[in-house]
């Protein structure tokens, strides 16, 4: 393999900052390619697994249960009502997306911008973005009042002459993120396609070696393989990196276009992308933690990649306070009454304690990442971590529900209150997302293998 | 087989029953566990009392198994509509199984379904077009006092009540009653055939029975006979009563109405001597004092009175003041003691207890001249001076012109005193009309149920016929009619539900509803009008016509030839059936208004009880709080407790629905220490009603109001169960309000739905309001920029110009917030009701509501009502967010709804600015139906012009677009465009004071765009550059330049409330 100088000097400036190694010494080739594929192919199912599959797999029946009741009866067993016509579904969606961003940004972005330390999370990070947007997807599609016409949402010549409205930002939003599942779903394989000749080339046992076989598409390490697997992979981080940016700016747009104070806001694109990065990287953190614990992958996710993940925390955390800010900035410099309204509404009206709730988790926990020695401290990684989902899942409600339950006319003002259902559907979707992630660690490697190969390569040099 | 079946009923119930050991084990196998049948049962039951063997269908039935009722009652046997119950275990297993069969098993919907044949006519009638409605002219009663009505049918099945123009009482208005009696009519609730002790019985078999007593009855002279009727003013029936008390002497008529009209009565008869009806004329009237009078609803006549009232005060249709020129507009003074729609349309409201309004008034008569007893000259305390100065002062300015009017519940001489005011303002004659009494001998009610209880606990009532009303759950708790009517021997009840006075009689006789019934009614200027059938009795109902005749011995004369007997000697003999035909025509009897009367002076002052202020509070017992009864707005005395359209229908003030509850002033729940929704006891005497607690700002202090009509224990599924029956509490001597009731907190809470829960404006510019003084001043006092914004720049290209383009006005001068235009709206567009449950999570379907907003100090706010429907914006924001397009603009102005195409994503509610858009967020068609069971009665309700919307769909106001089509129609087939007032909206049909105006604002010569002239014209938040197409007009007060300065300005207070 070949190795351009820049990237040469990219890890002799790793190394002289004094930051902890991307990648722990010692290792070997073999070592990498044994110890992470013998999480798939040779290490019995712990019981830690099994444990957390069943919980996973119960909320993820309590989801298709809540479904099922949803489809017999219909939307009405939710809280939602009128004035708030869209909540907890609509809350949910936009969290997950928002979740499913850091896996892009980390594959593709970092990717373009030649940030090696990326190598050991980018296949975890993608594989959380494909279930966390199938989980986001799935809520527009409950959330509607007759779901089995959902595909006329969709532009297909049909013998009713009818086209969707185009003006509308939910089929912005239909297209955004239909495109972004499968941009994602490409990357994700087409970078897992060595992995899976490795794997192919190492299972004992006849089925595995037929299946990882077939999924890898008669991969054989050629140069002429490698050569074009690398052109392809990065024309396709090149295709994703926009859609990092237009998938939760499009969601951003679902509200900007409205009327509604609170939603009719510009900012929103950006506001929703920094939000989603966050979100996404938060994520990644709350899961990597305790698995890299689990599967002893201390090695290859160091404390290099912690740190750096906190640090992009704390940065767009510091953007998200820079967002509140200007919130409250516009509505009092708009004299808008009805803006001014809403922001104290926000602040000050029965939902108050989400505001406040959101500002201390979004704003005020992550000023604790400015620290290296929290930086450094695993626990309270973790934790800051939680905080942050917690507090982007309050961050949606408030823009969702707040915005809606008081707009013009008073006498339409109610207070929305969700039911057994909306937290049925929030967990269960937890659950469907932890069951698609547990099922993901046990049968693929969910680090690089041969990434990470690479980076053996050439920190053997240099150590 | 061994044995011999005894008939070919057992053999068709138990086929298998031979006894072949393997057969019986197979059928145990196969079929349901039942008991065994135990035949000394059955052959008892068989066995019953000469005439009385049960009809039965089969040894199930017989043996009255559970499981043969169920299956009886059930289309599809146990699974059936258990889909709306929470989650159960047998849900859960189905929904397990479906949720797998999520995975991607598609349902199959190859059901085949039967086959049905359609025939044509043979002889196709002469009027019946499939599609196009006939209407007929009828009237509808309440408390006695006819409405009249035109009745859309379709086919022969009533749909739509529309008020008849020509009828004095209606001029073409309805009021929410007579709109939701269509529902009545096809209620599955109704009782359905005639009753005997609780079991089914025929009407023949009351007849043979009623046969033989008569000789018995007839050998007494009536002795033992006692008829209890409602107020009643049908002259046939009236006659025919009249007739069997002639011929039975010693037979007895009682009449008793809960909300009766006595005190006006016998005020009546204090100042004339004799019973005379009083009508008002408010087209005359400059100055207008009521004193706890709600004419605008619940008088006799409310709906003309309305429209006069209105009709001389809206200045919609004034072009801008010019110059000196005078604006002519009444002042309406109105005094309180329950908030209702007369204290909001007043320019001068003042709450007060009803106990004080005695000495208001005595001492309003005695400074105007009236010669009274004692010398009360000043205002009763509690009363601002400058109010009350004023007062004088405007009615003494305005003789001949004023008019005072007293509630029905103030005492007689409260009615006194006002006839003697009038008489001396000089109103008599010119504001005041009195005529002979409408209703048939006009008694004290209160005091006939009284001798009518009276003897029946001496035993004196061997016989007692009701003829419609429910004495039982409506007479005053204290006079515990329930167990005198023990006594009687034998009780026959007419009613239209089995209800509570039914459940405790021996026959019950469904009553037939007035739109499947003969029948007739005078209206209050006593107007007659010819009740004619819509369709033929849907269940075996009869009528009090049919009854009496029976109880007269002429079992065999129908209604119809009763009626047109007594017609017949109305009428005149000669030429009759033309005159029938026109007067069932019409919907009125020609030239049957009461003459005006001038009756004689007696009036002379008494001494009465004690009515200074000082002295009433004295006897308020401790908590120092007096209670106040009064007609349900919704559900008037609890005869339309089992309508679900009432029932859900906001109630105007409160905006509360499907329950009664105790109203406190915000002063008098802070002093007792209670809040809203607290249960509390009220304690009234012995008696004792735990009552949810509702805070009602304008509500005078220490004094609760309580509705009466809710508590139903026996009225149907709809209303059975829902609130507290205020009746129970009620006094026997004064039945409207009382004194020293005592409040004790319970501390529990028992919730209220509520359609509104933000009652102050926030300081928005949303009604706007001026008052007349300012309005001449600064016509333009709504600045132009606010008025309607210039549209802004736009991308899109403009929408073509078409020939029509739809527009509405709302008047808000003239809105009296009576809600006849939510309830039409409702039958019109086959809206569904949702239930309490829902309405509290605010899922209400109303296409229409009105909102309430107060403005002013708590104590005594002003009230302002703004009806919003959709309001059809030429920029729409609802269609810009819609991703299918299911909500797209017409080119003749219409925000249309696609009900096929909607999906259901919700957007188009969120970003309506007006929130009009209601969703199905369950299948409330389906949700509401009764259980699922009976509910195809209903079907025939709808308004086939309208469809019926499934679960998932977004709805909203159509501006009546099945009666734009119509028109449209019309106009085509003849080649000329639609005519002004050809196209007239549900809401703007039944509306009374014709706030509301519909038509093509293209026209410069419509109606609407005359008002669009305005410059009252504003279009509600405007400012969001929706370009509404219905637009509000300005209120526009009144009131006296010296009670009150200029108005002031509403500051902006963003501050939110918790």
């Amino acid at each position: 393999m070949s190795h351009s100088p820049h990237e040469e000097s990219a890890l002799v400036a790793s190394e002289t900052d004094g930051s902890a190694p991307v990648i722990e010494p010692g290792h070997t080739y073999a070592s990498v390619t044994d110890q992470i594929s013998a999480i798939v192919l040779t290490r019995p199912t712990s019981r830690g697994w099994v444990f957390g599959f069943a919980i996973s797999f119960s909320l993820l029946m309590a989801f298709l249960y809540a479904t099922a009741y949803l489809f017999a009866v219909g939307v009405g067993i939710w809280g939602t009502t009128v004035p708030v016509g869209w909540a907890f579904p609509i809350v949910n969606f936009v969290w997950w997306i928002g979740i499913g961003h850091a896996g892009t940004l980390i594959s593709a972005v970092l990717l373009l911008l030649h940030q090696e330390w990326r190598t050991s999370i980018n296949r975890f990070a993608e594989a959380m973005t494909l279930f966390a947007v199938s989980c986001a997807g799935l809520f527009p599609l409950l959330h509607l009042g007759r779901p089995w016409l959902f595909y006329w949402l969709l532009p297909y010549p049909n013998t009713m002459d009818l086209w969707p409205n185009f003006r509308s930002p939910l089929i912005w939003d239909a297209f955004a993120v239909t495109t972004y599942f499968t941009v994602s779903i490409l990357f994700w394989y087409m970078g897992l396609i060595p992995d899976l000749a490795t794997l192919r080339d190492r299972a004992k046992n006849r089925l595995p070696r037929v299946i990882y076989g077939i999924m890898a598409m008669g991969w054989r390490g050629s140069a002429a393989h490698w050569q074009r697997y690398e052109t392809a992979y990065l024309l396709l981080g090149g295709i994703a990196t926009p859609l990092v940016v237009s998938v939760h700016s499009i969601v951003g747009m679902d509200f900007a276009a409205s009327l509604i104070p609170g939603w009719h806001t510009t900012f929103s694109p950006p506001f929703f992308v920094a939000g989603a990065i966050f979100s996404g990287f938060a994520m990644v953190m709350t899961l990597m933690i305790p698995l890299r614990w689990a599967y002893g992958l201390q090695d290859f996710v160091t404390m290099r990649h912690l740190e750096n993940m906190a640090k992009v925390i704390l940065a767009t955390g510091s953007m998200m306070a820079y967002g509140y800010a200007a919130e409250v900035f516009f509505a009092y410099y708009s004299g808008n009454q009805y803006e001014r309204f809403m922001v104290l509404n926000r602040a000050l009206g029965p939902y108050a304690w989400s505001y406040w709730a959101l500002i201390a988790c979004n704003v005020a926990v992550p000023q604790l990442l400015w620290f290296q020695s929290v930086r450094r401290n695993i626990p309270a990684l973790f934790i800051i971590s939680l905080i942050v989902n917690v507090g982007m899942w309050l961050e949606r409600f408030v823009i969702v529900v707040i915005s809606l339950h008081r707009d013009y006319l008073p006498s339409a003002w109610r207070i929305y209150a969700p039911t057994v259902w909306d937290f049925t559907h929030l967990v269960g979707s937890i659950g469907l997302f932890m069951t698609l992630l547990l099922l993901f660690t046990r049968l693929l490697p969910m680090i690089s293998i041969f990434e990470l190969r690479e980076l053996v390569h050439k920190t053997r040099d240099e150590v | 087989m061994t044995d011999v079946p005894q008939n070919s009923a057992i053999e068709a119930a138990a086929p298998r029953a031979d006894s072949t050991q393997p057969a019986e084990t197979l059928a145990a196998a196969l079929l349901p566990v039942v008991e065994r049948i135990d035949w000394n049962a059955l052959r008892d039951r068989t066995n019953g009392p000469a005439g009385e063997e049960p009809l039965w269908r089969s040894l199930d039935e017989l043996s009255a198994a559970p499981e043969f009722f169920d299956y009886l009652h059930r289309e599809f046997p146990r699974q059936a509509g258990e889909w709306t119950d929470p989650a159960t275990r047998r849900s859960f297993l189905k929904l397990m199984a479906a949720s797998l069969g999520l995975a991607g098993v598609g349902l199959s919907g190859c059901v085949r379904q039967p086959e049905e044949k359609i025939v044509p006519y043979v002889r196709q009638p002469e009027d019946a077009v499939p599609g196009k409605p006939a209407f007929y002219a009828t009237c509808t009663t309440l408390g006695g006092y006819a409405t009249g009505l035109l009745v859309e049918s379709h086919l022969g099945r009533p749909t739509k009540i529309e008020g008849n123009p020509e009828h004095p009482a209606s001029l073409g208005a309805t009021d929410i009653f007579a709109q939701a009696s269509i529902l009545s009519l096809y209620d599955p609730d109704r009782s359905q055939t005639v009753m005997r002790a609780g079991r089914i019985s025929t009407w023949s078999e009351l007849l043979t029975l009623i046969t033989a007593e008569l000789p018995a009855l007839r050998a007494r002279h009536g002795r033992g006979l006692a008829i209890l009727t409602e107020t009643i003013t049908s002259p046939t029936l009236a006659d025919q009563l009249q007739t069997l008390i002639k011929e039975l002497p010693e037979a007895r008529w009682h009449q008793y109405e809960p909300l009766s009209r006595d005190n006006v009565r016998a005020g009546a008869k204090q100042a004339f001597g004799e019973y005379v009806e009083t009508i008002y004329h408010f087209d005359r009237a400059d100055v207008v004092l009521t004193l706890d009078a709600e004419f605008l609803t619940n008088m006799p006549g409310n709906l003309r009175y309305a429209r006069e009232f209105m009709d001389h005060r809206r200045l919609a249709r004034t072009t801008v003041p010019s110059g000196n020129s005078k604006i002519e507009m009444n002042r309406l003074y109105a005094v309180e003691s329950t908030p209702g729609l007369t204290g909001a349309a007043a320019d001068h409201r003042l709450p007060l207890r009803a106990s004080e309004i005695e000495g208001l008034t005595r001492a309003l008569a005695a400074r105007l001249g009236v010669e009274v007893t004692g010398s009360i000259k000043d205002a009763p305390n509690g009363i601002p001076k400058d109010w009350f100065a004023t007062l004088i002062a405007d009615l003494h300015a305005h003789q001949g012109s004023s008019l005072v009017i007293a509630g029905d519940g103030q005492p007689s001489h409260v009615h006194a005193l006002v006839h003697a005011i009038n008489r001396q303002l000089k109103n008599v004659g010119r504001t005041v009309e009195y005529i002979p009494p409408v209703a048939a001998e006009p008694v004290d009610q209160l005091g006939s149920l009284r001798e009518l209880i009276d003897r029946m606990q001496q035993g004196d009532v061997k016989l007692l016929v009701i003829l419609g009303g429910n004495p039982v759950y409506t007479a005053p708790g204290e006079l515990e009619f329930a167990t005198a009517v023990e006594r009687v021997d034998l009780r026959i009840h007419l009613a239209p539900y089995f209800d509570e006075t039914s459940s405790l009689s021996h026959w019950h006789v469904p009553s037939s509803h007035e739109l499947e019934a003969w029948g007739d009614a005078r209206a209050f200027d006593g107007t007659a009008t010819i009740q004619q059938p819509l369709i033929a009795p849907l269940f075996s109902s009869k009528t009090a016509h049919d009854l009496v005749a029976a109880l007269a011995g002429h079992p065999e004369q129908t209604a119809y030839q009763i009626i047109q007997k007594y017609w017949t000697q109305r009428l005149g003999s000669n030429g009759f059936l033309k005159r029938w035909k026109r007067a069932v025509h019409d919907g009125v009897v020609a030239g049957t208004r009461a003459d005006s009367r001038k009756p004689e002076w007696k009036f002379v002052d008494q001494i009465f009880p004690a009515e200074s202020t000082s002295d009433l509070t004295a006897s308020h017992g401790k908590q120092g709080l007096e209670i106040t009864f009064g007609p349900d707005p919704t559900i008037w005395d609890g005869r339309f407790a089992n309508s679900g359209w009432l029932q859900e229908l906001p109630k105007p003030i409160t905006k509360l629905t499907w329950d009664n509850a105790a109203f406190v002033s915000p002063q008098t729940a802070e002093r007792l220490g209670i809040s809203n929704q607290e249960l509390v006891d009220l304690s009234l005497g012995e008696r004792t009603l735990r009552v949810p607690v509702w805070i009602v700002p304008g509500q005078p202090n220490n004094s609760i109001s309580l509705s009466l009509g809710y508590g139903r224990t026996h009225c149907g599924r709809i209303g059975k169960d829902v609130g507290v029956n205020a009746s129970d509490l009620r006094p026997a001597r004064h039945a409207w309000f009382a004194t020293g009731v005592e409040v004790t907190p319970t501390g529990a809470r028992y919730p209220l739905s509520v359609t509104q829960n933000h009652h102050s404006m926030e300081g928005r510019d949303l009604v706007r309001v001026a008052t007349l003084a300012e309005f001449t001043i600064q016509p333009e006092f709504i600045d132009l920029e606010h008025r309607h914004p210039e549209q802004s720049p736009t991308l899109y290209a403009k929408y073509e110009e078409s020939e029509n383009a739809w527009g509405m006005v709302i008047d808000q001068t003239a809105c009296i917030g009576c809600n006849a235009c939510v309830v039409a709206c409702q039958a019109e567009n086959n809206i569904p009701i949702v239930g309490k449950e829902q309405i509290s999570i605010g899922r209400e379907m109303h296409w229409l509501r009105i909102d309430r907003y107060y403005r002013g100090e708590i104590d005594a706010p002003d009230t302002y009502f703004q009806p919003v429907m959709c309001v059809h914006c030429e920029n729409a924001p609802c269609e810009l967010v819609c991703p299918v397009a299911a909500t797209v603009h017409s080119h003749e102005g219409l925000n249309q709804m696609v009900y096929n195409r909607c999906v259901g994503t919700r957007y188009c509610s969120n970003n309506c600015p007006y929130k009009v858009r209601r969703f199905n967020f369950l299948d409330y068609d389906a949700h509401f139906n009764y259980g699922g069971e009976q509910a195809s009665a209903l079907k025939l309700l709808r308004n086939p012009d309208v469809t019926v919307r499934s679960r998932g769909v977004m709805e909203k106001c159509t501006y009546c677009i099945q009666r734009i089509s119509e028109a449209k129609i019309e106009a085509q087939k003849e080649n000329r465009p639609v005519r002004d007032g050809e196209i007239v909206t549900a809401c703007q049909q039944s509306c009374p004071t014709q706030a509301i105006v519909f038509g093509n604002i293209r026209d410069p010569k419509s109606g609407v765009a005359k008002l669009k002239e305005s410059p009252l014209n504003y279009s509600l938040l405007g400012e969001l550059n929706t370009l509404p197409r219905t637009t509000h007009l300005a209120r526009i007060r009144n009131p006296h330049p010296s009670l009150e300065g200029p108005a002031t300005i509403d500051t902006p207070a963003i501050k939110p409330t918790k």
